[in-house]
């Protein structure tokens, strides 16, 4: 325990002013949320939210490994889909496909992953663009495989408890999922080479490579691991409806990022810590639930979540004049 | 001769793009004669048309080393806002038009500000916005429905005597009086600047925010262009997140296959045309060879990912690896 | 003595807590060239930045012919007359020469950009900066550094400036090139120019200038007519106080040939390396000499595994070794270091603190299965930094907000940390003050003598005399002469640079 509470402090230590900017505006939505109905600081409300926050967690972290290193992850919605479609699909095999469900929907999920890592670290491809381009074959890979309809499959027993299953204390499982890979990444980027190999190659990968690192291979890891994040928030989606469907991966791309910028990682890589990206995904998460608990209408919804996301910025995000 | 050989090496990008198109446009007519009819054409140009708008809209943005994600939402509130105000007499359609490509003009205007007096990223600035001018569309076009002059857009969207699809003619018309002058002027040769480096262009004295500025709204003009066509064609309005971000998406994809860089500072719209007709006709070809119509977005997705690492060959002429890294 | 065209007086900037200029002074004459000597961080660059409207001072007035000026940006300087070329040079790369040179003002038609009375004007403006031979469409990033640099001359020539500034803009030329171009100053300087000179090169200086003065820790400590100090009174008012060449004593005696731990056979590439060979021993210090950019950069980079496509053997221990990229030479097998030409974009991750910098290539020695041991790391950081006497205020600020002698330090410390055999350097001294220079001339001999290999390329002849047992002085991509011990002086390695067979008066051409 006594490692766990290092760790922690670590983190605490490093957190800088926009994880403090948005852990606080997490307290102010709660606070605004609790004035239209009191049930909004309830626990059961809070966590329902932290499940449903545990989905996003998921992408955010991989995305948040992939924009350390100054890159992006464009194929997050079809890799989740891939994710999802392809545990169900496992799941209807004759043999093991109770077992293999999940981890062969993670492993399509890390070959989309790899092959991006291959575009980007060895190819040089622009990051943005090659993800796009996955992205646009996950999607074919896909439509060709259920013909463009709904998959019939259905998630495996095992899916659906993680996804929708609750044990300890009624704490959700998906989100003892996320705290899972939350914790690991924590250590990943604080405690190993790894992750400092990640930090120095957003900060200058020139400087990285003469200095020894691997940083083709370090590239490589960490777009296998967002794929296979990806997919596995695919997975959990898949066992939270009990089946995937198309375009089930859509509305997670813009909230993964939007979520790692407001936990105060750099977008152009070599800064950010993962306590920011927590606060983010909660941040985006109550956000949306707020919006859409208000009765807002949609146009007002993606307004003011648009006009948040700016306001936040312009308070931490911003750059330094470089001349 | 040299001034020749240093043109070529120019507008490598862009005489590409228009080399695989022509290559695509033979092997189509060769193959499926009987199908080049005045009205596939015109529909395929129709379609192409749009896109290649909201290229030439990305390209702006990218030739300043950013990006643009709501350009395909200022694209769809275009569109909205048309089918609202483009109708009726031919003066108030008139100043419906003139609405629409103000609107569009703001939100790119919008974009700017943020991005140049905020000082945040083009890339979170852009997601975020895009969210807001979808916002603004739904609100607009709560269902899909609204109308639009007819007249008007028959005119543009059918075929001239000859053959030839009006939206091309469209689309010639935007070249010129948006491109070409801003290609030559001084603030347009500023923005390739930046894009190029922009610490250079400051030391060179470079009128660093206007050209920014000026570029971001051009942007924003020319996807409200692509919109009102959209209207033309569709004759009504829809707030569709899909159509917005598929046409942001595959702009960033018709930009980089147009030979424009998406580091900034070189490439060109004209490029970016061209990407986009190659990227609309992808489909067609396969149709033209008898696909499965189920192997057609997988088809068009490796085919992306193929133009854009064939970028990639050059690297294998790179000595020094330190040149790898930027 | 008329008065003078441009005076900046009690002049002061400060960045954070750092004083880069206090109370400074200085005075440009018209029809002059006036040279600005000083060590690294003693304001010079700064200086020349607040006159070339580049940065804003805090406090002080600036005085254009008698009237007070202010410069809000590089546009406004431009405008009154002053035209400045810096080290990181102002081009455009994706863009031709001629936009180039007529990036603020070009010529306009309609409000377009005229090409063809710009083409014009760009043949113009090469013509006078003695640069025909470039081809005004030519895009300037495929232009060689040295031809970017008279583009960038003819460029601030363009705009007929009352007052040019130079920034150490001649480092890249070749001997040729600098011959054209002070002549051209010199015309100029008939024409009625005042010309601002900054450099490092005192055979430069002496060739030119007519007034000299000294900057030090921000102010201006000397201004005198050229010729009138001696070089070693000068050097002393540089670093203010008494200069004596400190360099480490070389051992007498070589031990008896043991098999070398280093050396190259026949290597080459492209066109840059031209069958190289040479072998290095442990102890040994190896110089790289010769004029800028005869291949001394790419030969340490070839060694180090950063060149693909390169010809020949590299023998470690007397074993052929294949060494394809940095980690590899940072292997155990080869035991390899290089401490990089640029620090701040080649050595060092500037916003990360010092710890991270410092443990960068040396990961494997303080963690186990990818999992560092914080406990050793530290104490692995708190040795390098006593070893080198690293100044930082603390280690978990970042690293940028050192000095450039402590980032240096650094820069040698992170590879220490994996006890390399074999020490490469690329220029290690650019930019560092004097004190940090003599600190780390005592650590590669101490290194050498505890048994590594250093092989170190240099553009300071003092450092390759008093470092070196043995200098190999390159010339077109090939090693054209070794000179060993006594053989290493000034003469011989000047030279040896020109190509030069026997001895003659060096002049500077």
């Amino acid at each position: 325990m006594t490692a766990m509470t290092a760790i922690l402090k670590d983190a605490w230590k490093r957190a800088d002013r926009a994880v403090l900017a948005a852990f606080a505006c997490i307290i102010v939505l709660l606070l605004v949320g609790s004035l239209y109905s009191s049930s909004f600081l309830s626990p059961e409300y809070l966590l329902q939210q932290l499940q449903v926050a545990s989905f996003l967690g998921l992408i955010a972290t991989g995305m948040m490994l992939v924009v350390l290193l100054g890159q992006i992850d464009l194929s997050v919605p079809w890799v989740v889909t891939v994710g999802g479609m392809m545990s169900t699909a496992a799941a209807g095999w004759a043999f093991g496909g109770e077992a293999l469900a999940i981890p062969f929907g993670i492993f399509c999920g890390m070959a989309m992953g790899f092959v991006n890592g291959i575009g980007v670290a060895y190819l040089r491809v622009p990051s943005m663009i090659f993800t796009l381009g996955m992205n646009a074959v996950a999607q074919g890979l896909m439509v060709l495989r259920t013909g463009g309809f709904a998959p019939q499959d259905h998630a495996t027993e095992a899916m659906r408890f993680i996804a929708t299953g609750r044990t300890i204390f009624n704490i959700p499982n998906a989100l003892f999922v996320w705290i899972a890979v939350g914790a690991a990444t924590i250590f990943l980027l604080s405690r190993t080479s790894f992750g400092r190999a990640i930090y120095a190659i957003g900060n200058r990968e020139r400087a990285a490579y003469l200095s020894g690192l691997p940083t083709q291979l370090v590239t490589l890891i960490a777009f296998t691991m967002s794929g296979g994040l990806s997919a596995s928030a695919g997975v959990l989606l898949a066992g939270y409806s009990t089946k995937a469907y198309q375009s089930m991966g859509d509305p997670y791309l813009l909230p993964a990022v939007a979520a790692v910028v407001l936990g105060g990682t750099n977008i152009l890589g070599g800064r950010g810590s993962y306590v920011g990206t927590i606060a983010g995904v909660i941040l985006i998460t109550l956000l949306q639930s707020i919006l859409s608990v208000m009765q807002i209408e949609e146009a007002g919804r993606q307004l003011i979540y648009g006009a948040v996301i700016i306001g936040m910025l312009l308070v931490y995000g911003r750059q330094r004049r470089q001349f | 001769m040299r001034d020749f050989r240093y043109w070529l090496g120019e507008h490598k990008g862009t005489l590409l793009a228009l080399a695989v198109f022509i290559l695509m446009f033979a092997i189509y007519t060769g193959n499926h004669t009987a199908g080049f009819t005045p009205n596939v054409v015109n529909t395929a140009a129709n379609k192409g048309v749009l896109l290649a708008l909201v290229a030439m809209a990305q390209t702006m943005v990218v030739l300043t080393a950013g990006i643009d994600l709501s350009i395909g939402m200022i694209f769809v509130l275009a569109n909205c806002l048309a089918s609202t105000i483009v109708v009726g007499t031919p003066l108030q359609t008139g100043l419906g038009v003139a609405g629409v490509l103000l609107v569009g003009a703001a939100c790119g205007a919008l974009n700017g500000v943020i991005v140049i007096y905020g000082r945040l990223q083009p890339i979170v600035t852009t997601l975020a916005t895009g969210a807001i001018f979808y916002g603004i569309s739904l609100f607009l076009r709560p269902v899909p429905g609204g109308d639009v002059n007819s007249d008007l857009a028959d005119a543009l969207t059918t075929k001239l005597p000859g053959g030839i699809p009006a939206s091309l003619v469209v689309l010639a018309f935007v070249v010129l009086l948006i491109w070409v002058p801003f290609r030559r002027s001084l603030l347009g040769r500023a923005v390739y600047a930046i894009g190029s480096s922009e610490p250079a262009a400051y030391m060179s004295g470079v009128p660093i925010d206007r050209a920014k500025l000026l570029a971001y709204v051009l942007a924003g003009l020319l996807a409200s262009c692509g919109g009102l066509m959209l209207t033309f064609i569709t004759y009504s309005g829809e707030a569709s997140a899909t159509i917005g971000g598929s046409y942001t998406l595959n702009s960033i994809a018709a930009v980089v296959l147009g030979g424009v860089s998406l580091f900034g500072g070189s490439g060109s719209a004209i490029g970016a045309i061209f990407g986009a007709f190659v990227l609309r006709t992808i489909g067609d070809l396969l149709f033209v060879f008898d696909f499965d119509p189920l192997w057609q977005p997988l088809f068009q997705g490796v085919i992306l990912l193929a133009a854009v690492t064939l970028g990639s060959f050059r690297l294998l002429r790179i000595k020094n690896r330190l040149d790898l890294f930027g | 003595m008329a008065a003078p065209l441009f005076r900046m007086d009690g002049v002061a900037k400060r960045y954070g807590g750092v004083r880069a200029l206090e109370n400074a002074s200085l005075f440009v004459e018209a029809g002059r060239i006036h040279a600005v000597l000083g060590e690294n961080g003693a304001g010079k660059s700064t200086l020349i930045k607040i006159m070339a409207g580049v940065v804003q001072p805090d406090e002080g007035t600036l005085t254009f012919e008698g009237a007070n000026v202010a410069f809000p940006s590089p546009q406004a300087a431009n405008q009154a007359g002053i035209a400045c070329i810096f080290q990181e040079l102002s081009l455009i790369p994706d863009l031709s020469v001629a936009d180039n040179i007529a990036i603020s003002n070009p010529p306009r038609r309609f409000g377009m950009i005229d090409r063809r009375a710009q083409r014009r004007f760009a043949e113009e403006a090469l013509a006078r900066a003695g640069a025909e031979d470039i081809h005004p469409m030519a895009p300037v990033k495929d232009l060689p550094l040295s031809r970017r640099q008279m583009v960038e001359i003819a460029k601030a020539l363009a705009r007929r400036p009352r007052i040019l500034i130079l920034d150490e803009a001649t480092s890249a030329l070749t001997a040729g090139d600098v011959a054209k171009v002070f002549a051209v100053l010199k015309r100029l300087r008939a024409e009625g120019l005042a010309l601002l000179y900054i450099s490092h090169r005192m055979h430069e200086i002496d060739e030119l200038a007519d007034d000299c003065t000294v900057f030090r820790n921000g102010h201006n400590v000397a201004t005198y007519k050229a010729g009138t100090k001696s070089g070693n009174e000068v050097v002393e008012l540089m670093i203010g106080r008494e200069y004596s060449h400190v360099f480490p004593p070389k051992p007498l005696a070589r031990a008896a040939a043991a098999a070398p731990t280093l050396e190259a056979r026949n290597l080459s590439w492209t066109d840059k390396l031209v069958d190289i060979s040479f072998k290095a021993q442990a102890g040994e210090i190896i110089g790289l000499g010769g004029l800028d950019g005869q291949g001394q950069r790419e030969l340490l980079l070839g060694l180090f595994g950063v060149l693909r496509g390169l010809s020949g053997e590299v023998l470690i221990d007397g074993k052929p070794t294949r060494i394809g990229s940095p980690r590899a030479a940072k292997g155990r097998a080869a035991g390899m270091a290089l401490i990089p030409e640029d620090r701040k974009t080649e050595g060092l991750m500037l916003p990360m603190s010092v710890r991270d910098n410092l443990t960068l290539s040396g990961l494997d020695q303080v963690s186990r299965l990818g999992v560092i041991d914080r406990a050793k790391e530290s104490a692995a950081i708190e040795r390098m930094v006593k070893l080198l006497a690293i100044r930082a205020a603390n280690v978990d600020a970042p690293v940028g907000a050192l000095s450039g002698g402590n980032q240096q330090k650094v820069v040698i410390a992170k590879w220490l940390m994996n006890a390399p055999r074999i020490i490469l350097l690329n220029d290690p001294t650019r930019g560092i003050d004097v004190g940090t220079k003599q600190e780390l001339y005592q650590l590669l001999r101490k290194l050498a003598d505890e048994g590594a290999t250093i092989l170190f390329y240099s553009t300071d002849y003092d450092e390759l005399i008093g470092c070196c047992d043995k200098v190999l002085v390159m010339y077109d991509g090939a090693v054209i002469r070794t000179l060993t011990g006594s053989e290493i002086t000034e003469h011989a390695l000047i030279s040896s640079a020109l190509n030069i067979e026997t001895g003659k008066e060096r002049r500077l051409a």
